[in-house]
């Protein structure tokens, strides 16, 4: 017989107060320029707020995009709500990356991070750069008549992700097996919920 | 414990009754997972069961939530107080035969696997795999 058992905060006839605050957040909104003339400048708009389980150091398992599956770790959130991960890019090939916290499962293990290291990305490092002229589809993708060698990643950004894997690889380290738990791939067999795993 | 049926008088296919005395498995409600004994029997659905020493308060409890274990507190007098009870499942030492017991050990086993936090089913997983792998080699040196 499979039953859920009332968790402590329940009663048989319902759910009690648990005496414990919730955690503060700043909830206040947040002023943000929108242009228009008929717009009146600013607006305000929702604060992004954070999960409680996911604290800097917090081990991610990334569920949507090229890199679903992978269990990366969690440095901090940026301006626009999106989260800063890196993999570390050495051991299992996620680079500093965005992702959106709806798509991520916080686990209950965490590494110490110096939250120092993340100090230096925003939003803007992540964004493409415009282009100046726009490009018919075949200059685009094609030089005289052959394709287009791609950019190369630029140094600086390999840099930083070198610098910031340095301090979290030394972390990561110090724990026996955790650099095999990052690089492993994390799925569902048949018969498992995430719903009933404790993570 | 009555083994046999004495309207009939042949001996019964089972071994555990509903009887005062018994100790059950509860199954549902806050006290899951825990013990307790018989204490009376309201009707075919229902019986008052007391664990005062194993955290289960004195109260009717549908037998549909409840498991009958090997278990009897002997001697246990028909509708016995709490504290009658608390001093018979004591001295029968129930509590202790329950806690050594197959059933309660698997219980307990599962409720571990279950809270355990994916790093450490990772960790188990490796472990695993190297004793497969020492298996592994034994076997293919032994056959060899």
């Amino acid at each position: 017989m499979v039953r859920t058992t009332i968790k402590p905060h329940q009663t048989r006839r319902g759910f009690r107060a648990t005496g414990s605050s919730p955690i503060a957040v700043d909830v206040s909104p947040k002023e943000v320029k929108v242009g228009g003339e008929k717009n009146g400048g600013t607006q305000n708009h929702p604060r992004s707020t954070l999960r409680p389980s996911i604290t800097p150091g917090t081990i991610l398992i990334l569920l949507a995009g090229r890199f679903r599956g992978k269990r990366v770790v969690f440095l901090k959130q940026l301006e626009s709500g999106l989260l800063l991960i890196t993999g570390p890019y050495k051991v299992n090939g996620v680079p500093l990356r965005r992702v959106n916290q709806a798509y991520v499962i916080a686990t209950s293990t965490k590494i110490e991070v110096d939250t120092q290291i993340a100090e230096k990305f925003t939003d803007a490092y992540f964004a493409k750069e415009a282009a100046s002229v726009k490009q018919s589809a075949e200059a685009e993708f094609f030089e005289e008549g052959k394709p287009k060698v791609k950019a190369a990643f630029p140094e600086s950004k390999a840099a930083d992700q070198k610098q910031v894997d340095k301090a979290v690889l030394e972390v990561v380290k110090a724990k026996e097996n955790l650099a095999k738990y990052l690089k492993a791939s994390w799925g569902l067999s048949k018969g498992q919920f995430p719903h009933q795993i404790v993570f | 414990m009555s083994k046999s049926n004495s309207i009939s008088q042949v001996p019964s296919n089972f071994d555990r009754f509903v009887e005062v005395g018994r100790v059950v498995l509860v199954q549902d409600g806050p006290y899951a997972g825990k013990i307790a004994a018989i204490a009376e029997i309201i009707d075919h659905n229902r019986a008052i069961i007391d664990g005062p020493s194993t955290g289960v308060p004195r109260q009717a409890f549908a037998f549909r939530h409840l498991v009958l274990t090997s278990l009897v507190v002997p001697n246990l007098p028909r509708n016995a107080g709490t504290g009658v009870v608390r001093k018979q499942f004591d001295a029968s030492g129930v509590a202790a035969k329950w806690s050594n017991s197959s059933w309660a050990k698997k219980r307990e086993a599962i409720q571990k696997r279950r809270k355990t936090t994916d790093f450490e089913r990772f960790n188990v997983f490796l472990q695993k795999r190297a004793r497969r792998d020492l298996v592994r080699k034994a076997v293919k040196k032994a056959k060899a």
